[in-house]
């Protein structure tokens, strides 16, 4: 019970605590978006305003110059053409996995299932750098060395966040759907596409967004595979841009807007199961 | 719960579960088991990545043992992960705290600050790139403007990896910020009341409270940072390529250029192992030490 003087003396204090919280909050957000503001802006500059000081906030033009130029000078049209192919193709790879490996190691009972699990959640600790140069070894013998192969193949092969994210998600589901389904006769396989699935939207587009960002950003993966320019993804094939013209920074910040747009669309798109999806992903208790 | 255990029905089981884990085994022992296996082979060999490997003992070891420019990149990544985690963290939980509370607006903040952790680390750190610039960047424009000392940031010798870490910080806020969200949002509000009934204030009810409460959360937000922190490569390779000087080169730098660039594949399957090793010791003992600080519910 709070008396109507404890009561008026909390709501003071939350309100004073949120407008703290809402200073602090519009302060942060300045600084995380005056750089992307800074990118945008110099996006549309011509080469001689990017030298002004005091700076050009706001070009007093709309050049589309430079986003032409990037096209021109190294072949953005197929280098974003091979992201759009490996990303989409690699979140698929991993969708299709990660799903079927979560599912077993949340609901089916098979030998060996929690050594099996830790086995796999004990992975995310090995750095990708020192099976790096093995799967090189691998990927060298069967051919894949410059071909996308090298990056899609390895994602419909599971990986420990994925199956990890997706065994979440099922842990939250009743039983009682499948077992109903199975008295009335269902395989697991009709269990899992008919029952499960259909359940697991949520899950599945945390799992297809936040895998489709790590392919589309991904730079030492192909950096180490993709060496003709005409078979690069977007990172690789910017960081290369930068050596060939490092000052022209209206021209790199247009290849970067370029670069960031359809990630950040996507996550516009998604954030609510994106968001749940990395908050699911830290309940490490198992 | 009950369950039958009629042989043939196990065998049938298991045959369904290991169809489903199928995918998940083969890249199991194909892309992360064999190849553990075969790096640490590998750092005992003098592999050039075309004759064949020959056995050379400890040479690799030793070799690094004496080896200035790794002894380099072992600090760059540890002096990296010393401020960048911490940071990172502590400026993550505030945002959280800020932001797990129903006002107007507050999704929109959230939506802002993950904006960077979804941007590619190549696309951001070019962004840097520019703002630090130290004739035409906007930091050495602001500080310029608030009488503060600029610097030449990515040029210098000292400022290089404080200039990498910014750039990392201002990206990996979102993430661990939603993550430490979700942790708040799990302590329930009755705590809270009751913290503040028995006259808990506000720093009392953080204490006391917010904390152990939300250290589940902090100690994975903890390990994956470190993890993470230990592999940091695309902003070094985007913005200084190691240097200036080596300021700015990291283990997996490291790895990469001995590898890839000079062809010392054994040399750099030695490296790895040391930053697996690290990786390992590292972990182990927040395994170990979690006991103390952690509390489940």
């Amino acid at each position: 019970m709070t008396d109507a003087v404890g009561l008026s003396e909390t709501s003071r204090k939350n309100r004073l605590g949120s407008l703290g919280a809402y200073l602090l909050l519009v302060l942060a957000a300045g600084i995380m978006l005056l750089p992307m503001f800074w990118m945008v802006s110099t996006a549309f500059k011509l080469f001689s305003d990017t030298f002004r000081i005091p700076p050009m906030w706001i070009p007093p033009y709309l050049s589309l110059a430079n986003f032409k130029r990037v096209f021109t000078v190294v072949p953005f049209g197929p280098m974003m053409f091979n992201s759009v192919k490996v990303a989409t193709l690699g979140s698929l790879g991993q969708v299709i996995s990660c799903t079927l490996g979560g599912y077993a190691v949340a609901r089916m009972r098979f030998v060996g299932r929690q050594p099996l699990f830790l086995i796999i959640l004990a992975t995310m600790m090995v750095p990708y750098q020192v099976v790096m140069i093995p799967i090189f070894i691998i990927m060298k013998n069967l051919g894949w060395v410059n071909s996308h192969n090298a990056l899609i193949v390895p994602a419909f092969l599971g990986g420990a966040f994925g199956i990890f994210l997706m065994r979440q998600f099922f842990l939250t589901l009743p039983n009682e759907l499948e077992d109903a389904a199975r008295i009335d006769g269902a395989n697991p396989m009709q269990v899992f596409l008919y029952v499960i699935l259909p359940l697991a939207r949520p899950a599945l587009t945390a799992l297809a967004a936040l895998s489709f960002t790590a392919f589309w950003n991904d730079l030492l993966t192909p950096l180490i595979y993709l060496s003709k320019m005409e078979l690069m993804t977007m990172p690789v094939g910017i960081s290369f841009f930068k050596g060939l013209h490092s000052t022209e920074w209206n021209l790199l910040m247009a290849a970067a807007l370029l670069n960031i747009t359809p990630a950040a669309v996507i996550f516009l798109l998604t954030q609510r199961q994106l968001i749940s999806g990395i908050a699911l992903s830290s309940g490490i208790k198992g | 719960m009950p369950f039958r255990r009629m042989p043939r029905h196990l065998v049938i089981e298991n045959l369904w579960a290991f169809g489903f884990l199928a995918l998940s085994l083969i890249g199991l022992v194909i892309l992360t088991l064999g190849p553990i296996l075969v790096s640490f082979y590998l750092s005992f060999t003098d592999w050039d990545a075309l004759g064949a490997p020959n056995l050379v003992g400890l040479r690799n070891f030793i070799a690094l043992a004496h080896d200035k420019t790794f002894f380099r990149a072992l600090w760059n990544t540890i002096y990296y992960t010393l401020v960048s985690v911490p940071a990172g963290m502590i400026i993550s939980l505030a945002l959280a705290m800020a932001l797990n509370r129903s006002l107007r607006g507050i999704g929109l903040f959230r939506t802002l600050f993950m904006i960077p952790v979804i941007s590619s680390t190549v696309a951001t750190a070019l962004l840097w790139g520019l703002m630090l610039d130290p004739y035409i960047g906007l930091v050495n424009y602001l500080l310029q403007l608030a009488h503060l000392p600029t610097s030449g940031w990515l040029t210098d010798t000292r400022m290089a990896m404080p200039a990498i870490i910014l750039m990392s910080v201002w990206k990996g806020l979102g993430y661990n910020m939603v993550l430490f969200l979700a942790g708040l949002q799990g302590i329930p509000q009755e705590l809270r009341e009751a913290a503040r009934i028995d006259g808990a204030n506000v720093w009392n009810e953080f204490v006391h409270i917010t904390l152990p409460m939300l250290s589940p959360t902090t100690f994975f937000v903890l390990v994956i940072s470190i993890i993470s922190s230990f592999q940091v490569f695309d902003q070094t390779w985007v913005l200084t390529k190691g240097g200036p000087q080596e300021s700015t080169i990291t283990l997996v730098y490291y790895v990469y250029q001995t590898g890839f660039q000079q062809l010392r594949m054994g040399y750099a399957s030695a490296i790895a192992y040391v930053l697996f090793f690290i990786t390992l010791i590292v972990v182990m003992l927040q395994w170990v030490t979690q006991r103390r600080w952690v509390f489940y519910q």
